[in-house]
């Protein structure tokens, strides 16, 4: 098990972002096997069989959550989740830069597989460039008869609308996706209802990431049984892996799963840079937690990670050389939290409040041993208690590295700066 | 209305919630939810310096240590010439495969050093301003053969310059891809 590239085989191919280029690569053939082969339940079936799970951070089977519609509620409706916000994260960037007609064709099977007749994708304001992109190729798709009214003749309608965010990692999240996508601000809703009973406009709603709809076309054309083989029983086929951090490559690398961490490492990111050694590292974006060099034999399989305690997550993997804080790196992330905390909930609004202050002033080394010991208290207060994952995972970074670096947490404590700074400050400087 | 100021007036929040039959109060709650709603005007060009993880172990603070001394502004400010609004954020800009990144009018400049931020504030700087002389030419787009990973420069249309100060339609039309 390697690099193995299915989602990424045609990037870099010249003109790919046109409709005429992706044709000649065989592109929408998966739309065309999808109607000629499939009907809606066989397709959903075919889905299941390959043991897709959702790539942007929860892992949930594809197929069983397509299943969850209630048979006869019309209309229905599809959201494409591009709103790529997870720290270290930027594969759905590179999908919709380099094949965006991979994923407006993984979206048309999808739609086909549930019914629906009105697709949207939800792409993050940020994005700008991308949006421009994908509206662009919609247009040319539409043009092409691709989509529309009676697609390639099979009878089947779907429109496909593409919406821009306007800056917010909250909507990520499904249901706040959702609030954002209808107008409003972008705040969780309580679950259940779930969005396949109750979504978008009240409506039986699927919201799947962008690289498990452009997993779709590769599946219909070489089936579900073929995809399944691929990587680890539990975690089939690839996935695109955002390496960065203190690497001498940074970049996405598609890796079939079950490959071990260290060889994508040191194979595909040239391993650590300036020969310095491994101090920690993140499998699974700014939400997941640390991981230590002897978790590199682990293979890039979810449950593996998961029972290491940490997660492969939306697959960001962050690496941290030995001058790394980790008191830094977890007060930057307590910060992205505060600043994303949507409000509604007490826990997570006023926890990331107390989080960032409190790492703000350990990191500056003005912090007692004493309020050291509220860290855990604050976290406890918050994991599993707020309304939506981000309260939760606005602790797991934090905690899991005050449990690895207990000895660096605390020497930050009254020493008016840095220690991992002054330790290191010849390494740096060499 | 964004695009045609530059910013959300209260008067243009107070127009769109007429449009859509809400209350203003409506508008304003989704307007300063979201991160990329101005309520003041900006400067002429809008530059995002990420400082998430990713980028912060790569150098991020290096150079926003450098946009601030090169601007003369703190993060969040405007240059007296108002030509530049610039920000650090704590919100991943999604390019941490180029850390440390920047987004200037929406593009992204990737592998930053002191000098290449030199480089990329000093052509922006001395371009005409929008809505003073040729906006074609002081169009953000022209920053778009910066970019390090060269997606297909034919891709999109060249986007939207900010005119903050065009003279806005009588009747901003509610962009529903912008609300």
């Amino acid at each position: 098990m390697a690099e193995h590239r299915l989602l990424t085989q045609d990037f870099g191919t010249e003109g790919l972002q046109t409709l005429a280029v992706y044709q000649r690569r065989g592109g929408y053939q998966g739309l065309r096997e999808a109607f000629r082969r499939f009907t809606p339940e066989s397709l959903t079936a075919e889905v299941k069989e390959s043991g897709l799970r959702g790539r942007g951070g929860a892992g949930f089977p594809t197929g069983t959550k397509w299943g969850f519609l209630p048979k006869d509620t019309f209309p229905r409706y599809l959201c494409c989740n591009a709103d790529e916000s997870e720290p270290g994260c930027f594969k759905d960037r590179l999908l919709i830069d380099e094949n965006p007609h991979q994923l407006i064709e993984g979206l048309l099977i999808a739609a086909y597989a549930l019914q629906v007749n009105i697709a949207f994708i939800y792409i993050r304001g940020e994005y700008h460039d991308q949006r421009l992109l994908l509206e662009r190729c919609v247009d040319e798709a539409r043009a092409a008869g691709l989509i529309g009214d009676n697609i390639l003749g099979s009878g089947f309608n779907c429109d496909v609308i593409v919406h821009g965010g306007a800056g917010a990692y909250i909507c990520g999240e499904e249901t706040a996706l959702i609030d954002s996508l209808e107008g409003l601000r972008g705040q969780p809703r309580l679950k259940p209802p779930f969005p396949a009973i109750k979504g978008l406009y009240g409506k039986p709603t699927v919201v799947n990431n962008v690289e498990t709809l452009a997993n779709l076309p590769h599946i219909v054309q070489r089936g579900g049984a073929w995809f399944k083989a691929l990587g680890t029983e539990k975690s089939s086929g690839t996935r695109l892996f955002c390496c960065s951090g203190h690497i001498n490559r940074p970049g996405t690398y598609e890796m079939e799963m079950g490959t071990p961490i260290g060889e994508l490492l040191e194979e595909e990111c040239g391993g650590v840079w300036k020969q310095r050694s491994l101090k920690a590292f993140q499998p699974g974006g700014g939400s997941m937690q640390v991981l230590l060099p002897e978790h590199l034999a682990l293979p890039l399989d979810m449950d593996a990670v998961a029972q290491a305690g940490s997660s492969l997550g939306a697959g960001a993997m962050v690496f941290m050389d030995e001058t790394t804080c980790l008191v830094n790196v977890s007060m930057r992330l307590v910060d992205f939290y505060q600043h994303e905390s949507c409000g509604k909930c007490a826990p997570c609004r006023e926890g990331t409040y107390f989080e960032s202050d409190l790492m703000h002033r350990l990191e500056g080394g003005h912090l007692t041993r004493d309020e050291l010991s509220t860290l855990t208290d604050i976290c406890d207060n918050m994991n599993g208690k707020c309304f939506c994952p981000l309260g939760d995972t606005a602790t797991w970074f934090v905690m899991s590295a005050y449990q690895a670096f207990k000895d660096e947490f605390e020497a930050h404590c009254g020493a008016g700066s840095c220690p991992v700074r002054a330790a290191t400050a010849e390494l740096v400087t060499a | 209305v964004q695009n045609e100021l530059g910013y959300l007036s209260a008067e243009g929040m107070a127009e769109v919630a007429s449009i859509l039959d809400l209350a203003p109060s409506e508008v304003q709650a989704v307007s300063t939810f979201y991160s990329m709603y101005f309520d003041h005007p900006e400067g002429d060009h809008h530059v995002i310096v990420c400082i998430n993880v990713s980028c912060g172990l790569r150098g991020a603070d290096e150079i926003v240590e450098h946009v601030e001394k090169r601007l003369g502004c703190p993060s969040g400010g405007t240059t007296a010439d108002r030509r530049f609004t610039w920000e650090s954020t704590v919100e991943c800009l999604g390019a941490c495969g180029g850390a440390p990144a920047m987004q200037v009018d929406h593009h992204f400049h990737e592998n930053l050093t002191p000098e290449r931020v030199d480089a990329i504030l000093e052509r922006l700087g001395s371009q005409p301003r929008p809505g003073h002389g040729d906006e074609a030419i002081a169009a953000p787009g022209a920053a778009g053969a910066e970019r390090t990973e060269a997606p297909d420069a034919a891709v999109g249309p060249t986007p939207k310059p900010r005119t903050a100060r065009s003279a806005p339609r009588k009747r901003p039309r509610p962009d529903a891809s912008d609300l």
